[in-house]
């Protein structure tokens, strides 16, 4: 009986999840999106990692660390550009953007130097 | 002009006699006339000497050139080389030519060469001639002028023998020649100068001897004793080398001074009744010095050593000493010299071959009976005389001769007792001679010796002269000797100079693998070569094979090491990394469908012209710094510049999107 309700109860989260995701504005699902390319980036890497040996362990972590760290960025591009989030209220999301791109070249850099 | 005379000789041993046969001969001053000449040019070079300009050629070289040519002629003819009669009739008109010049009374001497038939129309300024050389003699000072005027009296005198020719002053000439001796045997040039010299010795004896023969009534004996002692005084100077050659050296050189003393004695001798007694064994020894001579290189030394070799080889052979030819069979005081060799000087033990001896005058004719004795411990009675071939054999062989050197010490006895004061020869002749034989080898045996201790670990025995293998084992711990005797046909040992041992690989020469040998087994060839000059055979005994084999493995050496300092890592397999290239493109893609499905658009990209310019910039310049892949400086460099370009486009497109959206907002 409980495992019955424990798993309608994850079903009925993971719907209402659904729904409520389907709600949120299209520029944030794209965000949400580039966040879920850059992770997998990251985890496919980590696992030729595993498998290959960790040799040039420069260029992993370079790889590894740009994924991250994009997703990180966008992450906060996201928070600053959500129109629910009261803090961030007069900030315009052009600046936001504006931050986006600049951290990301900044950390582009880093990373490219980092490869080796 | 300057006349050189040179001393350069070559040694050259043993001392053998010139072979040629003899004539009588006539012999022209040539040296004398050339001595003048150089002397009459040092004199004209001392007053001029300041001056030192040069002068064409003169007279004088004509002179000497005559000389020299004259000089080279009688050598030639000494050694009975040229006989052409031609030459003897051109030189005469020549000489007749140079006659007619001022001094013509030293050309007098030439002029004797020519036969007296061709000069009859010359009678007159013959007896001109002489007259100016007795008158000449009379007034003479140096020694070279008495030198010159009797001796060319002596020559005229001994050419045309019917002509009656005497020195009329001879008493009075002869002590003011002897005034220019010394007590030490030596002679000066003139009164005033002091300077003295052998060579002037010997120029003093000829014109002495001249004197004497020329003297119508005799010189006083008590004269001609001082001189026999002056003589014995000059000897006293005499030089030796150690191989028993005599020479007398002066400023001259030792050929010319050498040559001149011996004119000068053999002349005298002949010349004085009583004779001389000089030490045999010194004659013997400038015979000696001569013969050693060689080849002069010089034409002067050459016509000095030849005309002294023809005074020594027989009286009648000096020039000087023609006229007295009716006397030399009686008065024979000068005694020649008798010079023994060998033609070869090895005896071949195998051959036994007798020793042969020549025994011969300096310039090679025969010599009268005598027999040749071998002064050594050796069984050897005596010699025969072949008289065909002029040589000596010893009788028998000598028995006990065994291969080696020796020195076999020769003694000359002549047969008559008469020919004792006649002939000189010297008291032993030494010889070195070298016995060879065939050298056999036996007893050769191979051992291996521990290398410390020298033991010896095994041995066999093997026959050289026989084509047989040994084999023998040795590590490179040890030694192979090879040890054989050798010995002589008398049974003794002999040691020979040089021993080679080679050892030959059968794949390669022995002398690469030096250092390998302690391994490498395998077949050898052995090759020992005996060197000396005495075997007559070198032993060459070739061996065949030895097989030396190796109880411990082969070492070689290790791959060569090259360094590196890490080992490289392992860099996964290609494919692996193709594929999971493939899998980092799949997320990419999968964020690109997921834009298409949520329906992205660029609807709000700016249409306007200026807006839409650095919107593109905008992003043309994101991807120009997302594609830098330079190093840290250079990138931060143009990252400097391309962001300050960023920074403004960038500004304009983002300041016109807010504005629009802001636009929007409010409407």
């Amino acid at each position: 009986m409980a495992r019955s309700s424990t798993s309608k109860d994850a079903q009925d989260l993971f719907h209402s999840l659904r729904s409520a995701y389907t709600a949120t504005p299209t520029n944030l699902k794209i965000i949400d999106m580039y966040v879920c390319f850059a992770v997998f980036t990251a985890l496919i890497q980590v696992a030729y990692m595993a498998l290959v040996g960790s040799f040039p362990f420069n260029s992993f972590l370079s790889g590894v660390l740009s994924c991250i760290g994009t997703a990180v960025l966008a992450v906060c591009l996201r928070i600053q550009v959500n129109k629910e989030n009261k803090e961030f209220k007069d900030l315009a999301p052009e600046r936001a953007f504006a931050d986006f791109v600049l951290c990301n070249l900044v950390l582009h850099l880093v990373i490219i130097n980092f490869l080796g | 002009m300057v006349l050189r005379f040179s001393s350069s000789f070559a040694l050259s041993s043993p001392h053998s006699p010139l072979t040629t046969d003899t004539r009588r001969l006539h012999l022209p001053s040539m040296m004398v006339g050339g001595l003048l000449r150089f002397l009459v040019s040092l004199l004209a070079v001392a007053i001029c000497n300041a001056a030192s300009i040069s002068q064409p050629i003169s007279e004088s070289h004509r002179s000497a050139a005559l000389d020299f040519a004259l000089c080279t002629w009688r050598t030639l003819e000494i050694l009975g080389i040229d006989k052409k009669s031609d030459l003897s009739s051109a030189t005469c008109e020549n000489v007749v030519k140079v006659l007619a010049s001022p001094s013509s009374a030293l050309r007098v001497n030439g002029i004797l060469k020519c036969k007296s038939g061709e000069d009859v129309p010359k009678v007159n300024s013959w007896t001109l001639s002489v007259s100016k050389l007795q008158a000449r003699a009379k007034d003479a000072k140096l020694l070279l002028d008495f030198y010159y005027s009797v001796r060319g009296l002596v020559l005229v005198k001994e050419q045309f023998s019917g002509t009656d020719l005497s020195l009329a002053d001879a008493e009075a000439i002869f002590p003011s020649i002897k005034a220019l001796s010394q007590s030490d045997g030596r002679w000066r040039y003139s009164s005033n100068n002091p300077e003295s010299s052998t060579f002037g010795a010997g120029l003093a004896f000829e014109t002495l001897a001249g004197v004497i023969s020329l003297a119508p009534s005799g010189i006083d004996q008590s004269m001609i004793q001082t001189l026999k002692t002056g003589i014995l005084k000059l000897f006293d100077r005499i030089q030796k080398y150690d191989d028993g050659t005599f020479y007398f050296d002066d400023s001259e050189g030792p050929i010319s001074t050498t040559a001149s003393v011996i004119r000068g004695l053999t002349s005298f001798s002949a010349s004085e009744s009583t004779g001389l007694n000089l030490p045999g064994d010194k004659i013997v020894g400038l015979a000696k010095f001569f013969l050693g001579v060689g080849i002069p290189g010089d034409a002067k030394d050459f016509f000095n050593q030849i005309d002294a070799l023809a005074c020594l080889e027989d009286n009648r052979q000096c020039y000087f000493l023609a006229l007295f030819m009716q006397f030399l069979f009686v008065l024979f005081q000068f005694s020649v010299p008798l010079i023994l060799s060998l033609p070869s000087t090895v005896i071949s033990l195998t051959k036994k071959e007798l020793l042969k001896v020549k025994v011969s005058t300096v310039l090679g004719s025969k010599a009268p009976a005598l027999s040749v004795k071998v002064a050594e411990a050796l069984n050897s009675k005596g010699s025969k005389f072949d008289a065909d071939s002029a040589t000596y054999f010893l009788d028998s062989f000598p028995k006990n001769l065994d291969v080696g050197k020796y020195t076999f010490v020769f003694e000359i006895l002549l047969d008559e007792s008469a020919n004792e004061k006649a002939y000189v020869t010297e008291a032993q002749t030494k010889v070195p001679i070298a016995a060879t034989g065939a050298i056999s080898i036996e007893n050769a045996e191979t051992a291996v010796l521990d290398s410390d201790v020298g033991s010896v670990e095994s041995q066999k025995k093997l026959d050289l002269t026989k084509d047989e293998a040994v084999s023998l084992s040795a590590n490179h711990l040890q030694k192979l000797r090879l040890s054989f005797q050798l010995t002589t046909p008398l049974g003794l040992v002999f040691k020979p100079h040089q021993a080679f041992l080679k050892l030959k690989h059968e794949s390669q020469d022995f002398l690469g693998l030096v250092e390998k040998l302690y391994y490498l087994s395998g077949k050898y060839e052995i090759q020992l070569t005996i060197g000396d000059d005495l075997p007559e055979r070198p032993e060459k005994a070739p061996l065949p094979p030895l097989q030396p084999t190796d109880p411990y493995s082969r070492y070689g050496p290790k791959a060569e090491i090259s360094h590196i300092f890490c080992v490289p890592e392992k860099l996964p397999a290609k494919k692996v990394s193709l594929v999971f290239l493939g899998l980092i493109v799949l997320p990419f893609i999968g964020f690109l469908i997921g834009l298409t499905r949520l329906g992205a658009n660029i609807k709000s990209f700016p249409s306007s012209i200026g807006a839409a310019t650095s919107a593109l910039l905008f992003h043309g310049g994101i991807g120009a710094v997302l594609l830098l892949y330079l190093d840290l400086f250079t990138t931060l460099k143009a990252l400097s510049l391309l962001g300050v370009f960023l920074l403004f486009v960038g500004h304009s497109t983002l300041s016109h999107l807010a504005a629009a959206s802001n636009k929007l907002k409010s409407a």
